[in-house]
């Protein structure tokens, strides 16, 4: 499907990223504000799925998968099943006696953040003198970002990967551990 | 901009789930705070990864392109600690429920006494 010429193209990403961010923000504000436990977890789902929109549109399509199947899929499941385990949706979802400071300590941690990410003089891709083989190399590692990812994870950061199959087994082992009626 | 945009998205989600994590009552939505603050980084890595120059790359290393996807990894990474902190967590919820018979973060301050 051909989407005309450049520009409009450019101009529906653009409409794409703006509908995709405001979702993901408004139902992030919504987790946290929501009476309702439960609407609050499908909330959630809402802002997993505009975080794997936002993937895909930096072409990290591997990474949309894996959000999808792993927070969407798995991840909110079991909140979910722990929400309704615990029967704790009559009691809503309360704020305790702190939330105003609470609310101006991130604002200020928003606020600092923001001002930080605009001062600070990126190293862009854009703007850098870079050679034209290493500008073609690069198109061609956000061309199909798959071989590169497995090459990086399992050669480069291999020890991080066992590590981690490890961690999730304690975890698993734990978990089994702890629910385990005695 | 177009990087800034993105950093500023997940600066402004990691403060919602800050707030959400230190003002809710119910361990659960602790949880699902904690959950919004990881996927604010995360996607701060991989925009990250996208429209920036990697030190490996600007210094003319060989084959130094595949830097290019270093956020790609610590998005990985991240997803797996944190598929590994619900679990447990959940767990740890389940197990004070059955003693307790809530999971008000405010109520279980045994180890406090």
């Amino acid at each position: 499907m051909t989407l005309g010429t450049g520009t409009e193209e450019a101009i529906i990403v653009e409409i794409v990223f703006w509908v995709i961010a405001l979702c993901t923000i408004v139902s992030a504000i919504a987790v946290v504000q929501v009476r309702d436990l439960f609407r609050a977890s499908l909330f959630l789902i809402v802002t997993f799925l505009g975080i794997a929109g936002m993937f895909i549109l930096l072409r990290a399509e591997f990474l949309a998968g894996v959000q999808l199947m792993i927070y969407v899929g798995a991840i909110s499941v079991l909140i979910i099943f722990a929400i309704l385990m615990t029967r704790d949706i009559e009691d809503g979802n309360p704020s305790h006696g702190f939330r105003l400071p609470v609310a101006i300590v991130s604002l200020v941690f928003m606020g600092i953040a923001i001002y930080t990410v605009s001062q600070t003089e990126w190293p862009l891709l854009a703007s850098q003198s870079l050679s034209p083989e290493q500008i073609s190399q690069s198109k061609a590692v956000f061309e199909n970002t798959i071989p590169d990812t497995a090459q990086m994870l399992l050669r480069d950061y291999v020890l991080a990967f066992e590590a981690v199959s490890v961690l999730l087994l304690a975890s698993v082992l734990g978990a089994l551990a702890l629910v385990r009626e005695k | 901009m177009t990087l800034e945009r993105f950093l500023i998205i997940g600066a402004i989600l990691f403060s919602i789930g800050i707030y959400g994590a230190l003002s809710k009552k119910s361990a659960i939505a602790v949880l699902m705070s904690l959950e919004i603050m990881f996927n604010g980084i995360s996607l701060s890595a991989v925009a990250l990864s996208r429209y920036t120059v990697p030190y490996a790359l600007s210094s003319g290393v060989d084959s130094a392109s595949k830097f290019l996807l270093t956020g790609h990894i610590f998005a990985i990474f991240i997803v797996t600690i944190a598929a590994a902190e619900v679990a447990l967590g959940l767990a740890i919820i389940i197990a004070i429920y059955r003693s307790r018979r809530n999971i008000l973060v405010t109520e279980a301050t045994e180890m406090r006494k």
